[in-house]
């Protein structure tokens, strides 16, 4: 347990990881879980074989978003074929508050059912359980619901001066802002906004639940075991160690599944009240109201520079909606404290209360929105000036954190911008919109930095070598697509010295050493850390084992010296197979458990991982419509674990940063307090012929400031920037700068209307 | 969904007389659309007469030089046919612009024509729709419009047709063949097929319950360039915002109004020797666009005036 007071200068020793003898580290290995995957066998919740058969619940909705339940009519669901149960407010059983309120971002959800008020739209309000899945969801259309209706409030921009500041995050305020605003020779002032974005995994919210006599066992789609255990145990009343929260497989979370929602607790609670299994499962159509989603951003950015192009003033305040108790604050503007020097700075974030359905976290909160205005601006900034975007970034590079004042561990984002312009052709870009044409295409090029924290968390971990010498990595830890699976196998086998084969990860359950779970893209560094502290310790007892068992050819050699490769263990030139001194010395394994978590005198650094996205667009002249031809990432995210799944994840980013510039967003009807879009034919994901060439690059990085392993986060780094380098692209295309999201083609005829179409797209030829 | 019964038809009287006798009956072919609204309970037919493995899967050349496409056809065999691709482009265009490979792999040419409006309203059973429950209202009217009709719609509904093959079909003149309960035929234009809502918007078509679709003929080509152009939000697998089909002079717009919409006006402008900015401007001068949707009448103009003027040229 040392390594929770383990320092920087500890970290910055060598270890197995770091000297990568075995090369397994940053290899691009195929995924661990991949052929359980493809092969159909890997069990989600909802598919989990049940120890007797299941009973099927369904949930009921609201079908308001605001008022009073009146009346309740069950009669007709519960004489329904196959119904077993049906509840509401009037009969659930009694559950609890969870009692520090930080389970949920979303506290309206408990406890459950609490009251007749309906807080937003499709709110849970029953559940039906039958014998089949078919018989419950019939049986849910005839449960009756009276409602006494009052008008919802939905719109932020007519409420911003009601935004309350979240606690902890009071604005900052460096300088006298409007002064140096005003003085400022060069100016952009601008609103921005982005839409609701919805999750929209594959997997939908889901549990499977049972007893077993006073343990209740769960199957659930989570990103965080330990949260959705104390979930559970608090709302149900019952001791954390008497609950089990599974999840090997889970189908996507992008921070929807950091929480968790009614299947979790309703699962249980019938399963124990009709004394056999049940599974519920959120239907497609319930994911867009009653699980979260990122809220919509309205974001107001003002940037004063001098002639030079050097910021003198930067503001950037936004205001994210809330449901009516919710804690959750889209934090847009907290990047920006970070990005560019500035001596005269301001940022805050405001949260306004609407009588919509809860937010939540969604892939980078914060910088998914909020770069979508600020790297704009700087795009406007830079036209203005006359400028290279580039170069104008350049010439706001800070030395340290402009806040406050602490170094870089490393920050290498201009040799990302420069790389990737160099890469990309960016020299190739007309400076002057609207140059550019192929066929009915106007073509443009346009660019922006990412930039995203990178946190190591506390965890634990447990490393075991059986007789047969396979070594298990044990972990409360989750595996949502990312690649968890295999870098701790890759974490695992390059510690122990042995080859991938011979390494077994078991995550996902909670009654295993916790960690975090998945989730602000520390999920990989945080697990990883850990799993690297118990192969060290799992080494030691090794060693020692060894040394002092008179059997081993490494008797009496000097413990400390041992090491590990190709599944020996050797102390100088003496050496055996760890299968046979396990088989020998301890035949029922050895197993040790070790922590991790954040350095002491970690905190006097500032640790993000960086990089610069560039994009070309072409924008329809007949049709105003935009599609992607290319998109390349550069990125330094510290040490690459793994190629592939690293460029997954960050391929995976830049895609969703298409959805958010050209084609994503849900948004409230006023009159119903209801998101229009409810499924994935309406609710418009990116498609593969959205997505043009995609292309990351990985700089070569080591950062020993930001734990053990010298590696940060990649999982959400690909989505920041993305869709602002889409924007400034058809800008650079046509002339148009849109600041309400999507770009759609609404938006680009509407431009066209007011201002003829550039020269180059007059004339023949336009198809 | 609600509980049904089903039976597999073994020929094509037989599926009519089943389904004409049973109150609440409904065809099915791939599914493609029915078994979504009957999730949602849109849809709920009491028993199903499943028609997909009617031997009415041929296409084959008329007599009259044209060609004869029947209705369990899929998406994909029609759009891929050797006769299609070099007779009518814009339908092989127009279908392979509708929904995805998995759909169009199992939707036939029937069902795409019966296919029911994308309308967020429609599928949202909280909600006011004349379409679902008559005299209701209509939430599209005062809502979040962006995709509804700006041609021939009224204030009992402004919902689109979605089909894009049906433009296509519409455009190049073709006809449907309709078995009848009593065993008779008839035929009607596609044109014909669809109706304008009215102050019924739920009734979308002219093919009464229990008649089932058995083909679509298509004349012999007509004379002139063919092209099918749509404009959405993503690449692929989203509806239209407009799509303009042109078949030598025979024009057609989709995802405008509750059908396919012949643009008659345009085609009359065009013979008088109009331009086609003139031509369009003819059939759009009735074109009335609601709070968030007026930009298409300004889209399906430029959409028309630009391939009518590629046709020009490549005539010129």
């Amino acid at each position: 347990m040392s390594d929770q007071r383990a320092t920087l200068a500890d970290w910055a020793k060598p270890n197995p990881v770091t000297d990568n003898r075995s090369g397994l580290i940053g290899k691009a290995v195929d995924r661990y879980d991949g052929p359980a995957k493809v092969t159909g066998t890997a069990a989600y919740a909802f598919e989990v074989e049940t120890p007797s058969p299941a009973l099927y619940g369904i949930l009921v909705t609201s079908r308001i978003a605001k008022g009073r339940i009146t009346a309740v009519d069950t009669a007709s669901a519960e004489a329904a074929p196959g119904v077993r149960l049906v509840w509401t407010h009037l009969n659930i059983p009694e559950t609890f508050a969870d009692p520090e309120g930080k389970v949920g971002f979303a506290k309206t959800h408990f406890p459950l059912f609490r009251d007749d008020r309906v807080r937003f739209f499709a709110e849970p309000v029953g559940l039906v359980v039958a014998d089949t899945f078919e018989n419950a969801v019939a049986a849910a259309q005839l449960v009756g619901f009276t409602y006494e209706v009052e008008g919802p409030a939905t719109s932020m921009d007519t409420a911003l001066d009601q935004g309350e500041i979240p606690t902890g995050d009071p604005d900052l305020e460096m300088g006298d802002f409007e002064a140096a605003f005003a003085a400022s020779p060069v100016r952009v002032d601008g609103i921005w906004r982005t839409p609701v974005i919805n999750h929209c995994q594959m997997e939908p919210h889901a549990t499977v639940a049972w007893w077993e006599g006073d343990v209740c066992v769960t199957h659930t789609s989570t990103q965080v075991l330990k949260r959705s255990q104390v979930y559970v145990s608090s709302t149900l009343g019952i001791p954390q160690d008497k609950v089990r929260v599974f999840a090997r497989y889970i189908g996507g979370g992008f921070g929807g599944k950091v929480m968790n929602h009614w299947d979790l607790i309703l699962a249980p609670l019938a399963a124990r009240a009709l004394s056999q299994p049940v599974k519920i499962t959120f239907t497609r159509h319930q994911m867009f109201h009653a699980t979260v989603h990122r809220p919509g951003v309205t974001q107001e950015v003002r940037l004063g520079a001098n002639p030079d192009g050097r910021l003198t003033a930067i503001s950037m305040m936004t205001w994210s909606h809330c449901d009516s108790a919710g804690v959750f604050t889209e934090p847009a503007s907290r990047f920006a404290r970070n990005l560019y020097a500035a001596p005269v700075r301001r940022m805050g974030l405001r949260r306004v209360r609407l009588d919509l359905p809860p937010p939540g976290p969604l892939r980078s909160p914060g910088e998914a929105p909020g770069m979508m205005s600020l790297e704009c601006a700087m795009d406007e900034l830079a036209e203005q000036l006359g400028m290279d975007p580039v170069e104008l970034r350049i010439r706001n590079e800070p030395e340290s954190d402009p806040e406050t004042g602490k170094p870089f561990s490393t920050r290498q984002l201009v040799r990302c911008m420069r790389e990737g312009a160099q890469r990309f052709g960016w020299d190739r870009r007309a400076p002057v919109p609207g140059q550019v044409r192929d066929g009915r295409w106007l073509v443009g090029m346009g660019m922006a930095a990412a930039v995203r924290g990178s946190a190591i968390l506390p965890a634990k971990a447990g490393m075991g070598v059986d007789a047969d010498g396979v070594v298990t990595l044990s972990q409360a830890m989750t595996d949502i697509g990312t690649g968890s699976y295999t870098i701790l196998q890759q974490i695992a086998a390059e510690t122990m010295g042995v080859p991938l084969e011979q390494v077994s990860v078991n995550i996902g359950l909670s009654d295993l050493p916790p960690a975090p779970g998945s989730g602000g893209q520390f999920g990989a560094v945080t697990a990883g850390s850990a799993a690297l502290a118990a192969g060290m310790s799992l080494r030691k007892a090794l060693a020692q084992l060894a040394a002092e068992d008179p059997d081993s050819p490494l008797h009496g050699g000097p413990a400390e010296a041992a090491t590990f490769q190709d599944g020996m263990i050797a102390i100088g030139n003496r050496s055996e197979r760890l299968s046979a001194l396990v088989s020998r010395a301890a035949p029922d394994g050895v197993y040790r458990e070790a922590a991790s978590g954040p350095a002491a005198d970690q905190g006097a650094w500032d640790r993000r991982s960086y990089g610069a996205q560039f994009a070309e667009v072409g924008v329809d002249t007949v049709t105003g419509e935009v599609r992607v031809r290319r998109m390349l990432g550069v990125y330094a995210a510290g040490r690459i674990l793994n190629a592939k799944t690293a460029r997954s994840q960050l391929t995976g980013g830049m895609i969703w940063g298409v959805g958010a510039a050209l084609t994503e967003g849900n948004y409230p009807d006023p009159r119903y307090g209801s998101f229009v879009s409810q499924d994935l034919a309406s609710y418009l994901a990116p498609t593969h012929a959205d997505i043009g060439e995609l292309e990351a690059i990985m700089l070569d990085e080591e950062d020993p400031k930001a734990n053990p392993l010298g590696a940060k986060g990649v999982g959400e780094l690909g989505i920041a920037g993305s869709p602002a380098a889409i924007v400034n692209a058809v800008h650079n295309a046509c002339g148009l700068r849109v600041r309400d999201y999507p770009v759609t083609p609404d938006k680009v005829l509407a431009h066209w209307k007011s201002n003829p179409l550039p020269l180059a797209a007059r004339g023949r030829g336009v198809r | 969904m609600k509980p049904f019964t089903y039976e597999r038809a073994v020929d094509a009287a037989q599926a009519v007389r089943a389904v004409a006798s049973t109150p609440g009956a409904r065809f099915i072919a791939g599914g493609t659309n029915l078994l979504d609204l009957m999730k949602l309970y849109i849809e709920q037919p009491t028993h199903l007469v499943d028609v997909s493995r009617l031997p009415l899967a041929g296409i084959a050349a008329t007599s009259e030089g044209g060609l004869r496409i029947g209705a369990m056809a899929t998406n994909s065999q029609v759009a891929a046919h050797p006769q299609v691709r070099a007779h009518y482009p814009v339908l092989t265009g127009a279908i392979v612009a509708g929904g995805s490979g998995q759909l169009r792999n199992k939707a036939t040419t029937g069902g795409n024509l019966l296919q029911r409006t994308r309308c967020a309203y429609f599928y949202d059973t909280t909600k006011p729709c004349n379409k679902r429950i008559p005299g209701s209202g209509c939430s599209a009217l005062e809502g979040l419009n962006r995709n509804s009709a700006i041609l021939g719609a009224s204030p009992a509904c402004i919902a689109t047709h979605p089909s894009d093959m049906a433009v296509a079909l519409v455009a190049l003149d073709a006809t449907v063949e309709v078995l009848l309960a009593s065993g008779a035929q008839r035929s009607l234009p596609v044109a014909d097929l669809h109706r304008l809502p009215g102050d019924t918007p739920h009734v979308e078509t002219d093919i009464a319950p229990g008649e089932l679709i058995t083909a679509v003929v298509l004349p012999p080509p007509p004379k002139g360039a063919q092209a099918y152009r749509k404009a959405r939000d993503r690449a692929s697998f989203a509806g239209g915002l407009a799509s303009v089909a042109v078949a030598g002079g025979q024009v057609a717009l989709g995802a405008v109004a509750h059908k396919p919409w012949r643009a008659s006006a345009a085609e009359a402008a065009l013979r008088a020797g109009a331009s086609p900015r003139e031509a369009m401007d003819a059939e759009l001068a009735a074109a009335e666009g609601h709070e968030r949707n007026a930009f298409k009448i300004d889209l399906v103009g430029r959409m028309g005036v630009a391939i009518l003027s590629q046709n020009a040229e490549d005539r010129a």
